[in-house]
């Protein structure tokens, strides 16, 4: 079982048929000239997502502790061009889940399954919430994240993009290798 | 039209753009936790042949762009201290997780419950962050800051050169993939031992 030769597939009922990732990458790349040009903004997402998550600190801060901080301060939730991006980011992916039928409900991913098991539910539930508080954290300690430094910066050549890439795959290779083990090709 | 677009126009072209991305991740295969995941563990290589496909072509049309003063550059500042610890804590969250922030929204707009729940950590995280911002631009930001610094700025060594060096790296680690990719779809051909 654990020397199945594609854990991507293994044990998963689906197997939605997807674009040329080449193909998706260049237009990833040609998207980024058209914004670049269009509207003089990088491609970004952890910017307004912690703008987001002041609203979520409303009801422990109140309003008044939340407008007194002052990272919110510096980027304040507004109905802005980053927002409405993060807008246009869910409804891109639900659309092209819809129309490839590939929209599914999933709690427990193969590749997770495989290694801790089908009913492990609520540990990959935890593990999620905490792996993306990371994310988050991460991501603004930094400055972005895969879009805004990953893609964004490091095409236009900027060292902490390129700090950013190597540092955060370095990181996640070791970590992959603790939770889910040593991989034999 | 005079361009760059701003005002309101600019906030149904943002609609209009993340649409475009958010459709691009979904049709990529990067909605899926299994395929991230997978990347860290190099047994899927969608991830590296899409950021490093995006990279390229982007970086040469930007570049190109920003030669005919049709675009700016927009740098983050090099505060390699916090730039790199920012990278370590992402690249353990990110693998925990399984999405980044982008892949993470538009993943949830596909079905995974599981990325729902790490979105509200994004969101929690976000909090924290805030909350621990004056320590970290007092302690963290300031130490190693180089400023908005380029890699050309940095090395001497001038913009297209890097781009070359880029591609043919880029077309060097595609030709190691898929000379991986071919063996690994051999050996399952075969009967399994």
């Amino acid at each position: 079982m654990s020397n199945s030769t594609d854990p991507s597939a293994a044990g998963a009922p689906r197997r939605p048929a997807y674009w040329n990732p080449y193909a998706i990458g260049a237009g990833l790349g040609i998207l980024s000239w058209i914004v670049f040009a269009v509207v003089n903004q990088p491609l970004g997402i952890s910017t307004s997502l912690s703008a987001v998550s002041s609203s979520c600190a409303v009801p422990f801060l109140g309003s008044e502790g939340v407008a007194a901080n002052a990272y919110w301060k510096k980027t304040p939730l507004k109905l802005d061009y980053g927002t409405l991006f993060l807008v246009g980011t869910f409804l891109g992916a639900l659309v092209a889940a819809l129309l490839s039928r590939s929209f599914r409900l999933e709690t427990v991913p193969a590749v997770w399954a495989e290694r801790f098991g089908a009913g492990s539910g609520v540990s990959r539930a935890i593990v999620a919430f905490l792996g993306g508080a990371l994310v988050m954290y991460g991501a603004r300690l930094a400055g972005g994240c895969t879009s805004g430094h990953g893609i964004s910066g490091s095409l236009q050549l900027a060292v902490s993009s390129w700090v950013f890439f190597l540092t955060l795959f370095g990181a996640g290779l070791v970590t992959a290798r603790l939770v889910f083990g040593p991989t034999r090709s | 039209m005079q361009f760059p677009i701003s005002g309101p126009a600019a906030l149904w072209l943002a609609v209009l753009f993340g649409f475009v991305f958010g459709a691009l991740l979904q049709r990529g295969g990067v909605v899926d936790y299994n395929k991230i995941v997978s990347q860290f563990r190099f047994r899927d290589f969608t991830v590296l042949k899409i950021m490093l496909t995006a990279i390229v072509v982007g970086g040469i049309g930007v570049f190109t762009l920003h030669g005919f003063e049709a675009a700016q550059y927009h740098i983050k500042p090099a505060n390699l201290l916090a730039v790199g610890l920012g990278g370590l804590v992402f690249g353990v969250g990110m693998v925990l997780y399984g999405y980044c922030p982008g892949t993470g929204i538009a993943a949830c707009a596909t079905g995974s419950v599981h990325g729902l729940i790490g979105f509200l950590g994004m969101l929690a995280g976000g909090v924290i962050y805030a909350l621990t911002f004056g320590w970290t631009e007092q302690h963290l930001q300031k130490v190693a800051a180089l400023g908005k610094v380029r890699l050309p700025d940095l090395t001497g060594v001038p913009d297209w050169i890097w781009f070359v060096a880029l591609a043919v790296l880029a077309l060097a680690v595609f030709s190691w993939i898929e000379r991986i990719e071919r063996a690994r779809a051999l050996a399952a051909s075969v009967p399994r031992r």
